[in-house]
C-alpha cells in the first residue's frame, strides 16, 4: 500500500523567454513512514516538486494521492518545512508557533499548549518555550519550525533543504535529531536536500533529479542500518553512486 | 552630560544676546522671564486648558485618520480593484499640504474644532494608508504559506498572521501620522481656533509682542510632543515590534 | 505609460470630480462655498492669463529655493561635520534633537517678529525648517559609510580630502538625497501656512487665504491645485531624476 502517490506530474512556467517545463512526467509513491530523499542539483524542480505535494502549486498534468485520495491544495494532512529561518512568525514564542496549527484547528489553549510543549520537548527546546524566534539561533529556528510541522499531527512531513542555511556542525546535530524524532514519530517524510551525504545518512530511498526539464534519474534505496556511521565503507559508497548519477552527462534524447 | 552642557552653551549663548540690550527685551526675553512666565500660566492652568484643547483636537483627527487609514490600507492590499480607484486619489492629494486646505474648512465650518480637526485628519491619513497598505503587502509569503499549511484561513489568517505581520508598518505610520498631526493641529489652530489652543496661544501673542509667551509655549509644544514620540510610541514598539525584534523590518 | 493606465488612474479622478459636480449643482449648498469645477477651471485659466497666479506661484518658489537652498548647505555641513568629528557630534546633537521634533510652525510668529513679516521671516523659517531633517540624516549617512570602504581606500592611499570626495560624500548620499527630500516637503508645507499668517502681499498661501475674506472659494480651490501641482512636480521631477542618476544607477537603492 502507497502512502503518497505522485503520477505522471509536469508543471511548466510561463517566462518572458517562453514557457519553460519545471518538471515533467515525474512519477514516484512512498511506503508509510518511509522516508524519501529527493536530490538534485539547483534548477532541478525538486523544490517545484515539493511545492506541488504541499499543494502550494498545481500541476498542469498528473495527480497526487495521499492515502489514495487525490490532493487540491494544501491541508493539515502534510506539516512543512522551509529553509528560511524566517518561516516563524516573529510575533509569536516559540511555543506560540508550535501551538498555531492547533489554534487553527480550534484545539482549547490548555490542550494545545500542553501538545507543543511535547513537540518542543522532541526537537529538546522545551528550555525556550517562551523565547521570541530572533532570541533563539538558527538551528534552534529551525527545530521550532520541525515542532511547528509535526504539532497538529499530519500523517506526512515536508522538509525544503531545511538545514541547507546552517553552518557544518550545526547541520550534524539537526540530522541525528531529525533521525531521532523521525524513529520517534513515524511520520512519512518527503526531504529535499542538494547534500548528498545528508541524503545517504537520513533516507530510506533517495529519488535523484536532473534538471531542464526536472526529471528523475534514478532511484536508490539505502539499506544500511540506522544510525548510521558516515564514515563507513558502505555509507561512502552510496555516495559516490548518488554522485555518479548526478555528475553524468545525460544522453542525448 | 555631554548633552547637558551642549544646552547649556547655547542657553549662554541666547541669554547673552538677550542681555546685550541690542533687542527689545519684549522680543527677545531673557530665559528668567520665559521661565517665569511658563511657571505662571501653568500655576493658573491656562496652560493646561491650551494644553488639552490642542490633545483634544489632535486625537480626535488622529483617531479618525488611523481608522480611516487602516481600514483603507488593508482593503487596498486585498482587492485590486480598490488599491486601483484609490492609489490615483491618494497620490493627488497626498501633495497638498494639509494647512491649504484650512481656509477651506474654515469657510465652510466656520472657526474652531471641525475646522481643525479636519486639517489633522486630512495631514495623518495619508501615512496611515500608505503604510497599512505597503506593509500589508510586504507580509511575507512564508508566513502566508505555512499559516495556509497550518490551516489558518481568512479572518484567522488576517487577525493572527497578516495583521501582527503588518504592525510595524503600521506602528511607523501612526508615529508618522502624529508627527504629520501634531505640525498640523498647530497650524490650524493659529488659523482657525478663536479662543483655546496651544498654536493659538503662540499666534494671538504675536499681536502684543509677547515673546515670553511665545517661548513659554514653544517649550510645552515640544515637551509634549517629545513626550508622545519618546514615550508613547516607544513604549508601543516596546511592548510589540522591539519584542518581536521586528524594527528592522519596519525601517527597511 | 500605456493608454490603458492613463485611463485606469484617470478613472477614479473622474468619479470623485462627478460626484463633486452633482453636488455643486444640487443647490444643496450655496455656490460661493461650493462652487462647481468649471467655475473653478474657469477661475485658474482667468487668473493665470491676466498673471496673477504666476506671479503667487513665482514668489512661494522664490522664497522655498532660498529657504530650501539655505538648509541645503547648513544642513549637510554640519550633518558631515556631525558625522566625521566627536566634537561638533557632542556639541549640535542635543540641540538637533530637542529642535527636531518642535513643529515648524510653531517657531513661525516667532520668526516673524523677529525677522518681520516679509521674504526675510519666511525664508529664514523656511531653511530652519527644512533643516533638521538634512542634517539628521546627513549624519546618519556619514555614520552608515561602511569601516570597509573607508579602511579599503585608505590602503590605496587616499588623503582625508579624497577620501571625503570619493567615499564618504557617494556613501552618504542616498541619505543626504532622503534628507533633502524630507527637507524639501517640510520647507514646502510650512511655506504654504506661513504665508497664510504672515499676510504678505504675494504668495500661493496669500492667495487662498485672503480668498477667504471674500467667500471667493473658486481662487481658494484654484490656488490648492497649483499647490499640489507644485508639490508633486518637486516630488517627482526633481528628487527622483537625482536620485536615478546617482544612488539607483549605483545599486544603493530601488527604484
Amino acid at each position: 500500500m502507497h502512502h503518497i502517490e505522485i503520477r505522471n506530474v509536469t508543471l511548466v512556467y510561463d517566462t518572458p523567454n517562453g514557457r519553460v517545463p519545471g518538471v515533467r512526467g515525474v512519477s514516484f509513491a512512498t511506503a508509510p513512514s518511509e522516508f524519501l530523499c529527493i536530490v538534485g542539483p539547483s534548477g532541478c524542480g525538486k523544490t517545484t516538486l515539493l511545492n506541488i505535494i504541499a499543494g502550494f502549486l498545481a500541476p498542469a498534468e498528473g495527480e497526487i494521492r495521499i492515502g489514495g485520495k487525490a490532493v487540491t491544495g494544501y491541508g493539515l494532512d502534510r506539516g512543512i518545512v522551509f529553509q528560511d529561518f524566517a518561516q516563524l512568525f516573529p510575533w509569536r514564542t516559540a511555543l506560540g508557533n508550535v501551538a498555531f496549527g492547533l489554534e487553527m484547528k480550534g484545539v482549547p489553549k490548555a490542550e494545545r499548549e500542553a501538545i507543543a510543549l511535547e513537540q518542543l520537548r522532541l526537537v529538546k527546546l522545551e528550555k525556550f518555550a517562551g523565547a521570541y524566534p530572533h532570541h533563539l539561533s538558527g538551528g534552534m529556528q529551525q527545530r521550532v519550525a520541525i515542532a511547528r510541522a509535526l504539532a497538529y499531527n499530519p500523517a506526512v512531513l515536508l522538509m525544503d533543504e531545511p538545514f541547507a542555511a546552517l553552518d557544518a556542525l550545526t547541520r550534524d546535530e539537526m540530522q541525528r535529531l531529525l533521525a531521532e524524532v523521525w524513529r520517534a514519530t513515524r511520520k512519512t517524510v518527503v526531504y529535499v536536500t542538494h547534500n548528498v551525504a545528508e541524503a545517504v545518512y537520513l533516507a530510506d530511498r533517495v529519488i535523484v533529479m536532473t534538471p531542464h526539464p526536472g526529471t528523475i534519474k534514478a532511484e536508490v534505496p539505502i539499506r544500511l542500518p540506522r544510525p548510521r556511521d558516515p564514515l563507513s565503507v558502505e555509507f561512502l559508497d552510496y555516495q559516490k553512486q548518488l554522485l555518479r548519477h548526478l555528475t553524468q552527462k545525460e544522453e542525448a534524447r | 552630560m555631554k548633552a547637558i552642557l551642549s544646552i547649556l552653551a547655547a542657553a549662554a549663548v541666547y541669554e547673552v544676546v538677550a542681555r546685550g540690550g541690542w533687542f527689545a527685551a519684549a522680543l527677545v526675553p531673557t530665559l528668567p522671564a520665559v521661565a517665569r512666565t511658563l511657571w505662571a500660566m501653568l500655576a493658573d492652568g491656562t496652560m493646561a486648558g491650551h494644553a488639552l484643547s490642542t490633545l483634544y483636537r489632535v486625537f480626535a483627527g488622529l483617531a479618525l485618520a488611523a481608522s480611516f487609514g487602516l481600514v483603507l490600507g488593508f482593503l487596498m492590499a486585498r482587492s485590486r480593484a480598490v488599491e486601483r480607484f484609490f492609489l490615483p486619489l491618494v497620490s493627488v492629494l497626498m501633495p497638498i499640504p494639509s494647512l491649504a486646505w484650512a481656509p477651506v474648512f474654515i469657510l465652510w465650518f466656520g472657526l474652531g474644532d471641525t475646522a481643525t480637526v479636519l486639517v489633522v485628519f486630512y495631514a495623518a491619513s495619508f501615512p496611515m494608508i500608505l503604510n497599512t497598505w505597503t506593509g500589508a503587502r510586504a507580509v511575507n509569503p512564508l508566513w502566508l504559506r505555512a499559516a495556509g499549511a497550518m490551516g489558518a484561513r481568512g479572518a484567522e489568517l488576517f487577525w493572527k498572521v497578516i495583521v501582527p505581520a503588518t504592525s510595524p508598518f503600521v506602528i511607523t505610520g501612526l508615529r508618522l501620522a502624529f508627527q504629520r498631526a501634531w505640525i498640523a493641529v498647530v497650524g490650524a489652530e493659529m488659523l482657525a481656533a478663536s479662543d483655546f489652543g496651544l498654536g493659538w496661544v503662540i499666534f494671538d501673542a504675536k499681536e502684543f509682542l509677547n515673546a515670553d509667551v511665545m517661548l513659554a509655549s514653544l517649550a510645552v509644544i515640544g515637551a509634549i510632543g517629545f513626550a508622545f514620540e519618546r514615550l508613547a510610541f516607544g513604549a508601543l514598539e516596546r511592548a510589540t515590534v522591539m519584542r518581536w525584534g521586528m524594527v528592522r523590518a519596519a525601517k527597511a | 505609460m500605456s493608454a490603458a493606465s492613463v485611463l485606469r488612474a484617470a478613472f477614479p479622478l473622474v468619479v470623485v470630480a462627478a460626484l463633486w459636480e452633482i453636488t455643486a449643482h444640487s443647490g444643496l449648498f450655496p455656490p460661493r462655498l461650493f462652487p462647481p469645477l468649471e467655475e473653478v477651471a474657469a477661475t485658474l485659466a482667468r487668473l493665470t492669463a491676466a498673471g496673477i497666479l504666476p506671479h503667487h506661484a513665482a514668489e512661494t518658489l522664490f522664497r522655498l529655493a532660498a529657504g530650501f537652498a539655505i538648509a541645503a548647505f547648513a544642513g549637510v555641513l554640519l550633518g558631515i561635520a556631525m558625522g566625521r568629528y566627536r566634537r561638533a557630534e557632542d556639541l549640535l546633537l542635543p540641540l538637533v534633537s530637542i529642535g527636531a521634533p518642535i513643529p515648524g510652525l510653531a517657531y513661525a510668529p516667532l520668526f516673524l517678529l523677529w525677522f518681520g513679516l516679509g521674504n526675510t521671516g519666511s525664508i529664514i523659517l523656511v531653511g530652519f525648517v527644512a533643516m533638521f531633517p538634512v542634517i539628521q540624516n546627513s549624519w546618519t549617512g556619514v555614520k552608515a559609510v561602511k569601516e570597509i570602504w573607508i579602511r579599503a581606500a585608505q590602503t590605496m592611499g587616499a588623503d582625508e580630502r579624497r577620501l571625503f570626495r570619493h567615499v564618504i560624500l557617494p556613501g552618504a548620499l542616498p541619505y543626504i538625497l532622503a534628507g533633502m527630500r524630507l527637507g524639501l516637503a517640510q520647507g514646502w508645507r510650512i511655506l504654504v501656512a506661513v504665508e497664510m499668517l504672515a499676510a504678505v502681499p504675494w504668495g500661493l498661501g496669500w492667495l487662498i487665504f485672503g480668498a477667504r475674506e471674500f467667500l471667493n472659494t473658486d481662487v481658494m480651490l484654484a490656488g490648492i491645485a497649483v499647490i499640489g501641482a507644485i508639490g508633486l512636480a518637486l516630488e517627482r521631477f526633481v528628487f527622483q531624476r537625482l536620485e536615478r542618476y546617482t544612488v539607483v544607477r549605483w545599486g544603493m537603492m530601488a527604484a
